[in-house]
């Protein structure tokens, strides 16, 4: 289902934390929207799942004005950033909570809970209570109990904040699935670049309460409106006077380089190596290459080379 | 030498503790059966303790209730909710305790003798509170006021409201919110609350006195009747006896809460 969100607006105390923001997801998108801490996307979470009003402005799902609606009407699946397991309940009952508040009977209860806990392979867990599960697999949890009302909308609060590298790794791939699987409207909040790339179709990127750019994710990395989200969505670095990626540079020969300098550093990262050249007008910029690229040139600490923007040459 | 100063400091407290409690307690019993355990149940089966007995138990039947639902309503009102005079009814909450117990019996009589703010109005429906069960019951309610709110709200404060919001978004009202999300949550605390109000309940002496006019038979609780019985009748065995009973009550609800504080801190544990 759509949203429609229009000239949102909340006020904690006299600080703005969404600050007039207007903004359409599309129905079946996996939009994420992504700012620093801070920058109200939290809180643009909770206006549309109705557990904060707004001062000013509407929020609109699939054509209905839903602005005045208490939050147990939305058929909204919300997940909290800390997945705000029911302590007290296993796993089972955790996910067929909003099917037993909705009064199905405990058959059909049953059979739903088993067929979403083998959705998030967590079949073998139905028993278990929350305090005895990893944090990926309360996650998972936390998204069957969303998802166990069957939502028009599915909203997630850092849905990986609190994971560690490996599992955020894969669990985002599973998400991706998931979603091309069920197709269900889904809006995650992430203060993580390299995540929002990754899964979302959409990026609506925010700061300090407002919106800042939207759009497809490859099209803001590559026209982003504005030097913030232009160092936001990516590493950047300062070359001719002009901010750019550091992976639109490239290290040639003294002679064919449109500026010259010298290497001060090599830092590998795995895969990935960060060469810093300090050139001979005086500034230092970084060039993002990969180790092949590396060995292949013959870098060295102190080594003079020639930089110039990958592409120049075709031109 | 580190050994040695530990076994030092636990006789220092075992000591302490011994002469505070310990000893007058053992003395108590000692004295409570000196004339025999067919003497000791004479005189807990007379008819004035056992009439003071019944009471205690009847004002504590209505009081623990009582304050457990006051005290989880405030509870999650101050926790849960914003409003104007908030901190004021947090505060007013720990007045009971803070003062004695004398003051708040004192300050009821004010309010309820016949001449009383309350005590006039009421009186003119017939309905008298000084020197009668219901004014005992009021005078314990005041002083076991803050226990259950006291044992909450740290546990409301920690557990945070995500849980709640979490089942309002999947279609739970604010009922079911509470009996399926918010109650289980804190039902530990809330049995420490209880079990700390019972407690005090049936040992209330002092607002308890004030109010009650100390009629033998019908307004005298257990503790009252130990008191009358050793300061006015000289009926000595009869004040051990009684005290003797009271203990044990009192021992019985600090077991309970004992076991609870073990099961609080194994949950707490589990859910870390």
């Amino acid at each position: 289902m759509s949203i429609s969100l229009k000239h949102l607006t909340k006020h904690y105390n006299t600080t703005a934390a969404v600050d007039d923001v207007s903004a359409e997801i599309a129905h079946g998108s996996l939009t994420a929207v992504l700012g620093p801490s801070g920058s109200g996307k939290s809180t643009l979470l909770k206006l549309i799942s109705g557990l904060e009003s707004p001062d000013e402005g509407t929020v609109v799902i699939d054509g209905d004005d839903v602005t005045k609606l208490d939050p147990r009407y939305r058929d909204i699946g919300f997940c909290f950033q800390h997945y705000a397991p029911f302590r007290h309940m296993n796993v089972a009952k955790n996910v067929g909570f909003g099917l037993k508040v909705r009064k199905r009977s405990a058959k059909e209860i049953d059979a739903r809970v088993r067929e979403l806990l083998a959705l998030v392979k967590l079949e073998h867990k139905a028993k278990s209570y929350p305090a005895q599960l990893s944090g990926g697999e309360r996650q998972r949890m936390a998204l069957a109990r969303a998802l166990a009302i069957e939502p028009r909308v599915l909203l997630l609060d850092e849905p990986f904040g609190a994971l560690d590298a490996v599992v955020r790794a894969e669990l985002r791939v599973w998400l991706k699935e998931l979603h091309t699987q069920l197709q269900v409207t889904t809006v995650l909040v992430t203060h993580d670049q390299q995540e929002a790339m990754e899964v979302a179709d959409q990026l609506i990127v925010m700061r300090s309460g407002r919106v800042v750019q939207s759009g497809h994710p490859l099209a803001l990395y590559e026209r982003p409106s504005s030097s913030f989200v232009h160092e936001f969505l990516g590493p950047t670095t300062i070359f001719a006077g002009e901010v750019i990626r550091p992976h639109d540079l490239e290290l040639v020969s003294i002679y064919e380089g449109t500026h010259k300098g010298r290497i001060t550093r090599i830092v590998l990262l795995g895969f990935e190596a960060h060469v810093t050249v300090e050139l001979s007008e005086g500034t230092t910029t970084w060039i993002q290459l990969s180790r092949n690229e590396l060995s292949k040139l013959g870098l060295r600490v102190a080594l003079l080379v020639g930089v110039r923007r990958r592409g120049d040459l075709d031109d | 030498m580190k050994n040695s100063r530990r076994w030092a400091l636990r006789g220092v407290v075992l000591l302490y503790v011994g002469v505070l409690v310990g000893l007058p307690v053992l003395f108590l019993v000692l004295k409570a059966f000196s004339h025999g355990l067919g003497a000791f149940f004479a005189e807990i089966t007379r008819p004035e303790a056992l009439s003071a007995l019944k009471l205690s138990l009847e004002v504590a039947a209505v009081a623990v209730p009582v304050n457990t639902v006051i005290g989880v309503g405030a509870a999650i009102l101050v926790t849960r909710h914003h409003f104007a005079g908030k901190r004021f009814l947090d505060t007013i909450f720990d007045v009971p305790v803070a003062i004695s117990p004398v003051i708040i019996g004192v300050a009821l009589v004010l309010a309820y003798s016949r001449i009383g703010w309350f005590g006039a109005p009421l009186a003119t429906w017939g309905i008298r509170v000084l020197f009668t069960p219901l004014g005992i019951a009021l005078a314990t309610m005041a002083v076991s006021l803050p226990y259950v709110l006291r044992s909450i709200v740290p546990v409301l404060l920690e557990i945070g409201t995500d849980q709640e919001q979490a089942a309002r978004t999947l279609g739970a009202g604010r009922l079911r919110v509470f009996w399926h999300v918010t109650l289980p949550s804190i039902r530990w605390a809330v049995m420490y609350g209880v079990t700390l109000t019972l407690a005090r309940t049936l040992g209330e002496f002092g607002a308890v006195l004030v109010v009650s006019g100390n009629i033998s038979g019908v307004t005298q609780t257990l503790p009252i009747y130990i008191f009358d019985s050793w300061d006015q009748r000289f009926d000595v065995l009869g004040s051990y006896a009684g005290a003797l009973v009271l203990a044990l009550m009192s021992t019985l609800v600090l077991a309970v809460l004992a076991l609870l504080r073990r099961r609080e801190r194994k949950l707490s544990v589990d859910l870390a």
